[in-house]
């Protein structure tokens, strides 16, 4: 605190003797102080608290970006035999997925999107590959993780095998473009219209890439992080409830 | 009768309300003179409020006469946007969501997702949680069919199969509510186990409802399975292969129709699903009747699986004992409804400060789930029911995606519907079984 130093305080007149404005002393730091003076103690570290110590919720932890590792071999499980697979079926594979992560059990390649077409067909053309469907296509939208923010996810199964792989390609915002695995799974077809409608993901090569959830004149795409929920104060006995969006975060 | 015509534009004549334009004549009738199919090619629009459309589901039918020979599907119209609200309610809070995607089978929802999020915590329910899932889950299939097999029956015209349909239904649904407190959207199971255990009378009640269904079902062979007019309906109607089947991502009992074994049950088993004794009903047609077949031969099997838990059910926990996670309190069923146990109120508001605060913190703030995405499956009555589950570590869930299978067997509906008549169209979607809330979310 800078200036001339504590002010006076008034004094109301029933204040006790003891309490009087000149006696109170001042907490500011003495800039002019010798230095052999003792340190201040640190604050925290009382009761073995370690981190910020704030163990109530309300003090707006900040978390850590978070990020699979990229596995090193063995994988464990079939997931050695799949990639050794894949990788003498599609023999750019090196430079097609940039990072393999096994977690809690399941494969994911992350792969790079030129190499998406060519990796889905051997997934699902090779003889001890055999993905012959295209379970899921979803969108993840890693704001603030992740400078290629978008990512589409696909969940494959070998019915053959009796396997599953995850393949996810993460796009930035500024260039959402996928190519489209309609062709080789038509099953993909609603689920890339999804994923389009809701995070602006565009599959470059979709017959008809069109809104599916929301209606055809909407505006913007309700899924990604930066789109509010919406929602409206709700009155409950006279108090004001703010919509869900804007309510207290615990992380 | 043409009017006379002035140029390329409509005749009109001035009136009192201003001009008024005849767009009858014109060279409009030139052009229907050359085209001999026109006056029989018409575009149909079915839906969204049609009574035979499953909900609201609306088709555009390309029409020439009784023939389709294009058929769209417009989805959508009751999207609610549940992926995007989970993401602001903590994991628990989301099962109250997610179990209003597919309004008709709760319980798979319910499941799908606790089981992401067990495997995100790298925790498994007690076992006899997981033996009340499995039970609810099946005597969920058979509610679900039920439903299926009413308004299937109801499109068809087939009135008694509704009435008898939905009649049995109702004695799931009273199971239900005798365990879950409610009829439907029970959040019943959550990440961690089940929210209570199952009332003291269960096993009677289930064994009791377990004849019902069977005399339920035998009147569905006698009422149906001879018809000659339910039979006329479903055969040859709605054909798909499994190589259409699996192209288009169709599971499930449509897929089992076609000819392919695929029962996430028995393929990729879940929940303990490899202990029980039960079959996988198929059939070869791939045809609508098939599937009517298919389902019928599944409620019985899960009657079968409902039979082994009961017996197989022993005294234990419903719920993981780890009170980070675990809902602090014991709900049980007051006179106003379900909600917290008197005796936990009084422990804390009256006894203890700690359990106060816990209880509090647990409530509104929920716990942390570590980083991670996984994606689980179960076999839903319509399919391959996958949860996309990403968290960031945080009390909430980062992103929920359900694979539904609503959602993607509509996509056959074109392929089953070209080239047949506009009556199988509908045959043909009942034989779906499309929920459209699980389809939208």
């Amino acid at each position: 605190m800078s200036g001339p130093g504590p002010t006076e305080r008034p004094v109301p007149a029933d204040a006790a003797p003891e309490q009087r404005a000149a006696d109170i002393q001042p907490l500011t730091v003495d800039p002019g102080a010798s230095p052999d003076a003792p340190a201040p103690i640190a604050p925290g570290g009382m009761f073995g608290v370690t981190g910020s110590g704030d163990t109530t919720g309300f003090g707006r932890l900040k978390r850590q970006p978070w990020e699979v590792p990229g596995a090193e071999r063995p994988f464990g499980g079939y997931f050695d035999e799949l990639v050794d697979a894949l990788q003498a079926a599609y023999p750019d594979f090196d430079a097609a997925v940039s990072k393999i992560a096994v977690d809690r059990g399941e494969l994911t390649l992350h792969v790079r999107r030129e190499h998406l077409l060519g990796i889905a067909a051997a997934l699902r053309n090779g003889a001890a590959l055999r993905f012959e469907l295209c379970s899921s296509v979803s969108g993840v939208d890693y704001l603030g993780l992740d400078p290629e923010r978008l990512h589409s996810v696909y969940h494959l199964t070998s019915m053959t095998y009796r396997r599953r792989i995850r393949l996810e390609v993460a796009v930035p915002a500024e260039d959402p473009h996928v190519p489209s695995l309609t062709a080789l799974y038509p099953t993909a077809d609603w689920q890339e219209r999804e994923t389009y409608d809701l995070f602006g993901i565009v599959y470059d090569g979709h017959p008809a890439l069109t809104r599916i959830m929301m209606p055809d004149d909407w505006d913007g795409h309700p899924q990604r992080k930066d789109y509010p929920l919406g929602g409206i104060p709700v009155q409950y006995k006279g108090a004001t409830i703010p919509p869900p969006d804007e309510r207290r975060r615990y992380s | 009768m043409s009017a006379p015509t002035d140029g390329p534009y409509a005749p009109s004549r001035p009136t009192t309300e201003g001009r008024v334009y005849n767009l009858t004549g014109g060279d409009f009738d030139a052009v229907i003179d050359d085209d001999t199919l026109s006056d029989q090619r018409i575009v149909l629009n079915m839906g969204p409020q049609h009574p035979s459309t499953h909900g609201v589901l609306r088709l555009v039918l390309e029409l020439e006469g009784e023939t389709v020979t294009d058929a769209r599907v417009v989805v959508g119209y009751l999207h609610t946007g549940i992926e995007k609200n989970v993401e602001f309610r903590n994991w628990t809070q989301a099962t109250s969501f997610l179990t209003r995607a597919d309004y008709l089978s709760p319980f798979f929802n319910e499941t799908v997702y606790s089981m992401s999020v067990e495997r995100l915590l790298g925790i498994e329910a007690p076992p006899r949680a997981q033996l009340i899932r499995v039970l609810m889950m099946e005597m969920n299939r058979l509610s679900s069919h039920w439903v299926w097999l009413a308004t299937g029956g109801m499109e068809l015209g087939a009135l008694t199969a509704m009435t008898n349909g939905f009649r049995a239904r109702e004695r799931c649904l009273d199971v239900f509510e005798m365990i879950t407190g409610l009829r439907m959207n029970h959040q019943y199971v959550r990440p961690g186990g089940v929210a209570q255990d199952l009332p003291d009378d269960y096993d009677d009640t289930i064994r009791g409802w377990i004849k019902e269904m069977r005399t339920e079902l035998v009147g569905v062979d006698k009422l149906l399975r001879g018809q000659p007019i339910w039979v006329n309906r479903l055969k040859d109607v709605g054909w798909i292969g499994v190589e259409g089947c699996i192209a288009l991502g169709i599971t499930g009992p449509l897929l089992r129709a076609a000819g392919l074994p695929w029962d996430l049950r028995k393929t990729e088993p879940y929940l303990g699903y490899e202990t029980f004794d039960f079959e996988v009903p198929t059939d070869d047609r791939g045809d609508s009747w098939s599937r009517f077949v298919v389902r019928v031969a599944e409620m019985w099997e899960s009657l079968k699986i409902v039979e082994q838990v009961l017996d197989r059910l022993e005294p234990g926990p419903t719920m993981v004992d780890d009170p980070k996670i675990a809902w602090p309190a014991k709900l049980s069923i007051g006179p106003d409804g379900l909600g917290n146990s008197l005796e936990h109120v009084q422990h804390i508001m009256g006894g203890s400060m700690e359990a106060l605060i816990h209880h509090f913190k647990l409530v509104t703030e929920g716990f942390r789930v570590p980083a991670g995405q996984v994606y689980t499956t179960v076999e839903s009555p319509r399919g391959e029911l996958g949860a996309h589950v990403v968290s960031d570590g945080g009390t909430r869930p980062y992103r929920v995606h359900f694979r539904e299978p609503s959602f993607i067997n509509l996509q056959g509906t074109a392929t089953m519907s070209i080239g047949g008549m506009v009556a199988d169209v509908i045959a043909s979607v009942a034989s779906i079984d499309p929920v459209m809330g699980g389809c939208d979310r």
